[in-house]
């Protein structure tokens, strides 16, 4: 069998960038990035997790065949993400003038979706007044 | 295929005992099974990632309650289990080239040096989660945290219950494994022509490595600095 055999340095070499960039994520985590401190971490790691990947789980050196399906693993882990949070994020944007949104849930941006509560019976307009909507 | 010989049924003696009728050799039973664990592998990245999407949205909903629950987690045995299970993943890698090479009490020495590095880590956790119990920051009826945002920093901690019990549990899986993949290796059962099972525990300790490089920075650090000021 014609495994791909990595030389010793390559695996301490690995060791030593995983390590730097622990160091590096643990120091960024003191600096106050305001909202950057989020995807900062988030990079650091996908870049670990990149490492590990390519040269301790040897898919730099595998078949196209594990290379696409190790592919297909975040491919599908990014539709997920992607749909699901686009559909949260993005439900204050297009809100009723009654606070109500297409979805049928009240916004809250402190706290998950309110049920709508009971609506008030409305009075009868008076006569005159002008009955255009808001 | 290469060198075509493929072997009749009965003719046993004619390939490696580790070969099964249904591969033409045995590199081609390799590829076959390193790809059946990354399919395996796949459904454990969409199952961890479902967890850390409902993490992302409660933190969306709730930061103020993140950054307090992340607080009261402890960055100094949160980063030493890090540089631990870092530390198993080269060991792992290590095992899994010594039995590449053939080096029998190598791969035998390296596979128990990552299974107490594992233990290493799960005693540091154990310890933490010890604390949690006395602190009453275990969701349920005896949790206690001071403040408004209280019934959100239990959500916190549900999650960090719900992911990092998971992760434990799939160390203590992986214990197991390299257990029997040790005893394997020393009961001369691996060849530098066939050692599948020693590659394939290799991908599934280094995927578990792969979540607590995601787990850390997310429970222990992100919202770390925004208390400071």
């Amino acid at each position: 069998m014609s495994g791909h055999i990595s030389p010793k340095t390559t695996y301490y070499t690995i060791f030593g960038a995983l390590m730097a960039c622990t160091a590096l994520t643990v120091g960024a985590a003191f600096v106050n990035l305001g909202d950057l401190n989020f995807p900062v971490a988030l990079t650091i790691a996908i870049f670990k997790a990149t490492l590990v990947i390519l040269f301790f789980m040897h898919v730099k050196y595998g078949s196209r065949m594990t290379k696409l399906i190790v592919g297909v693993a975040f491919f599908f882990l990014g539709i997920m993400l992607t749909l699901t949070l686009s559909d949260y994020l993005s439900r204050g944007w297009f809100t009723a003038p009654d606070g109500s949104t297409a979805a049928g849930a009240i916004i809250s941006l402190s706290g998950p979706p309110q049920p709508i509560p009971p609506v008030e019976p409305v009075p009868p307009a008076e006569p005159g007044q002008n009955t255009s909507p808001k | 295929m290469p060198n075509g010989a493929v072997a009749a049924h009965g003719e046993h003696q004619n390939h490696h005992p580790a070969l099964q009728h249904h591969f033409e050799d045995l590199e081609q039973q390799h590829e076959a099974s390193t790809l059946g664990m990354w399919l395996f592998l796949v459904t454990e990245v969409m199952f961890f990632g479902g967890l850390i999407l409902a993490y992302t949205l409660y933190r969306i909903w709730y930061p103020a309650a993140w950054a307090l629950g992340s607080e009261e987690l402890n960055i100094y045995l949160g980063g030493f289990n890090t540089v631990v299970l870092i530390g198993s993943s080269l060991t792992m890698a290590l095992a899994v080239r010594s039995a590449q090479t053939g080096a029998r009490r190598a791969t035998v020495g390296w596979l128990l040096f990552t299974m107490s590095l594992g233990l290493t880590f799960l005693v540091v956790k154990f310890f933490e989660y010890k604390e949690k119990f006395e602190l009453n920051h275990v969701p349920g009826p005896n949790f206690r945290f001071e403040g408004a945002e209280s019934p959100h920093v239990q959500i916190f901690f549900s999650l960090y219950f719900a992911l990092t019990g998971v992760h434990a549990l799939h160390m203590v899986i992986g214990f197991v494994l390299l257990s029997v993949i040790a005893t394997m290796a020393y009961r001369k059962r691996f060849s530098p022509e066939w050692y599948t099972p020693v590659e394939l525990a290799g991908l599934y300790w280094h995927f578990v490595d792969i979540v607590w490089i995601f787990l850390f920075p997310l429970l222990y650090l992100v919202d770390r600095s925004h208390r400071i000021v």
